[in-house]
């Protein structure tokens, strides 16, 4: 694969209003991961809509490689509709065309291969809704890998999940980079961010991107999270205080 | 033997046998549809086109024209006025429809109750099961095949938009158009349901049978034939009910799928209970219902 699988230069974005997110200019290479960090209404969201082709540019330019798996955060779902996690990760085939008709055997079996992947094999048949929060995550992450595709946007994949999920989680995101996919990964968790390649500070602008090393600092991190920021004892850590992005 | 007859009484009858197939086919497809209906929230949009069409129904009564095809023009026209009232931001979607849809429905009775007007108001509200024509059988049998076929095809993408419409746009869908489609198909249904049920009841073939069932229903397939199958009991009960009651047949179809609904959501939370005990101890609890999504569907 020739090029980086996400290039955005000098992007803007906005809502019928003044830009919600602007100067924001980073690539990401196959088999890369990237840690979006940011305040409620920093952009997170808003950057994963214009990656998606949701969202058009204000102004800057947006390159993709092929189109993008996403998985929302769950408070997105709705609990009380009755699909399976089976009928969930089978939605991811929908990116396959063929949407009028039912689901192939082989895709059936590449979703239950994906349900397996994310140790939800002997969940395939239980309701969506009750699933446990981590397991919920865990289908979803499953529709996501169905997709099959070169870039994954996951909108805080970690957040509200279990300890034994969470290190599910970061195992298929260790395969999926070694696969060569490249990863965005939206979250607030500032110490989990270390773990990743690259981290793009977001708070209605880019405040930094690069390597965590590079990028972690208490002034970056200041000024993305402001006042919504606790440096702890010694300044060797940080945590943010703010519940989930429903907005942009 | 005396209770075989009590229930085949009424379907000795050609004009009941008519009214039931009618009844039916209409209940079969609406019954399957009002599933994605209630899901997609547009149980106020249904009410809204099935009311705001009466204008049509009534002026091809006057002309002398099919009604389908006054409920087909009533249900454009009406769509539009609704949209056009629905956009003024000053007042929001909600008011502008109900000052439309009344309007709409005020019209209709004025248009009605004038001298010349060949059919009575009430037949065109409450409709008139009875008197369904070949036409109106033949009308309804082409619901049954075209929309049964679109419901088929759209149940991916429905499936997929229903549970997560971001989601489901990530993965190529274009959830406007499937919602689009799902209009039409609406539209289409309430054109022809009119025919039987008339302007006001012909609401609850649509969202009456997924309340019954939706509480209960494991998958979209299972609510869909479930919705079908009491829109199609609750047609056969409101018809013996009318036939041995002498009661209007459109009205006591209508009370029979409200009382379906009414047993169905009674009958949740026992389910819901028995539900919860079924599950292991060790399964942790989820998270509450979210409620509405953010940016609806």
């Amino acid at each position: 694969m020739s090029g980086p699988a996400v290039s955005v230069e000098r992007l803007a974005a906005a809502y019928d209003g003044p830009p919600v997110l602007e100067e924001v200019s980073f690539s990401a290479e196959p088999g890369q991961s990237v840690c979006v960090l940011g305040p409620n209404g920093g952009g997170k969201t808003t950057l994963f809509r214009v990656l998606l082709g949701e969202l058009e540019p204000a102004s800057g330019s947006v390159e993709v490689s092929g189109r993008p798996a996403y998985m929302a955060q769950t408070e997105r779902t709705r609990l009380d509709f009755p699909v399976t996690a089976l009928d969930v990760a089978v939605m991811g085939t929908l990116a396959r065309g063929r949407w009028w008709l039912p689901p192939r055997r082989e895709e059936r079996a590449a979703a239950r291969a994906a349900l397996e992947r994310v140790g939800l094999g002997g969940e395939a048949n239980v309701r969506f809704g009750e699933l446990s929060g981590g397991q919920r995550q865990r289908a979803l992450l499953a529709r996501a890998l169905v997709q099959d595709a070169p870039v994954l946007l996951l909108d805080e994949p970690l957040s509200g999940v279990d300890p034994a999920s969470a290190t599910l989680i970061a195992g298929v995101f260790d395969e999926l980079r070694a696969e060569g996919r490249a990863l965005l990964v939206a979250s607030h968790d500032v110490e989990s961010a270390r773990s990743f390649d690259l981290v793009l500070c977001l708070n209605r602008r880019q405040v930094a991107f690069g390597a965590p090393g590079a990028t972690l600092d208490r002034a970056t991190l200041q000024a993305t999270y402001g006042h919504e920021l606790i440096v702890l004892e010694g300044g060797e850590g940080a945590v943010t205080v703010q519940h989930h992005e429903h907005g942009h | 033997m005396e209770v075989v007859d009590f229930v085949l009484d009424p379907l000795r009858s050609g004009i009941d046998r008519r009214a039931l197939l009618e009844l039916a086919l209409v209940g079969s497809l609406c019954g399957a549809l009002g599933f994605w209906v209630v899901t997609e929230r547009l149980s106020y949009g249904a009410e809204s086109l099935a009311h705001g069409l009466l204008p049509g129904l009534v002026l091809a009564a006057l002309a002398g024209a099919p009604l389908l095809l006054g409920a087909v023009g009533g249900a454009l026209a009406a769509a539009g006025l609704i949209a056009l009232a629905a956009s003024d931001p000053r007042t929001g979607p909600d008011a502008g429809t109900a000052v439309a849809v009344t309007g709409l429905v005020g019209l209709g009775a004025l248009l009605a109750l004038a001298p010349d007007s060949p059919q009575r108001l009430e037949e065109l509200l409450f409709g008139d099961p009875l008197g369904v024509t070949d036409g109106d059988l033949a009308a309804a049998a082409a619901l049954v095949l075209a929309g049964g076929a679109a419901l088929v095809a759209l149940h991916r993408p429905l499936t997929a938009m229903a549970f997560d419409s971001a989601g489901a746009a990530a993965a190529g869908l274009r959830p406007t158009l499937v919602r689009l489609a799902l209009l039409v198909l609406l539209a289409a249904a309430v054109a022809v349901a009119v025919q039987g049920l008339g302007a006001l009841l012909v609401l609850g073939v649509l969202i009456a049978p997924p309340v019954a069932v939706r509480a209960h229903a494991r998958t979209p397939a299972q609510a869909m034939l479930g919705g079908a199958g009491v829109a199609v009991l609750a047609a056969l009960v409101g018809m013996e009910v009318s036939f041995h009651a002498h009661s209007a047949a459109g009205a006591s179809v209508a009370l029979a799928l409200c009382a379906a609904a009414g047993l169905g959501a009674a009958l949740r939370p026992w389910r819901r209970a028995a539900r919860r005990g079924a599950l292991p101890r060790s399964l942790p609890p989820g998270p509450a219902s979210p409620g509405p999504r953010p940016g609806g569907a």
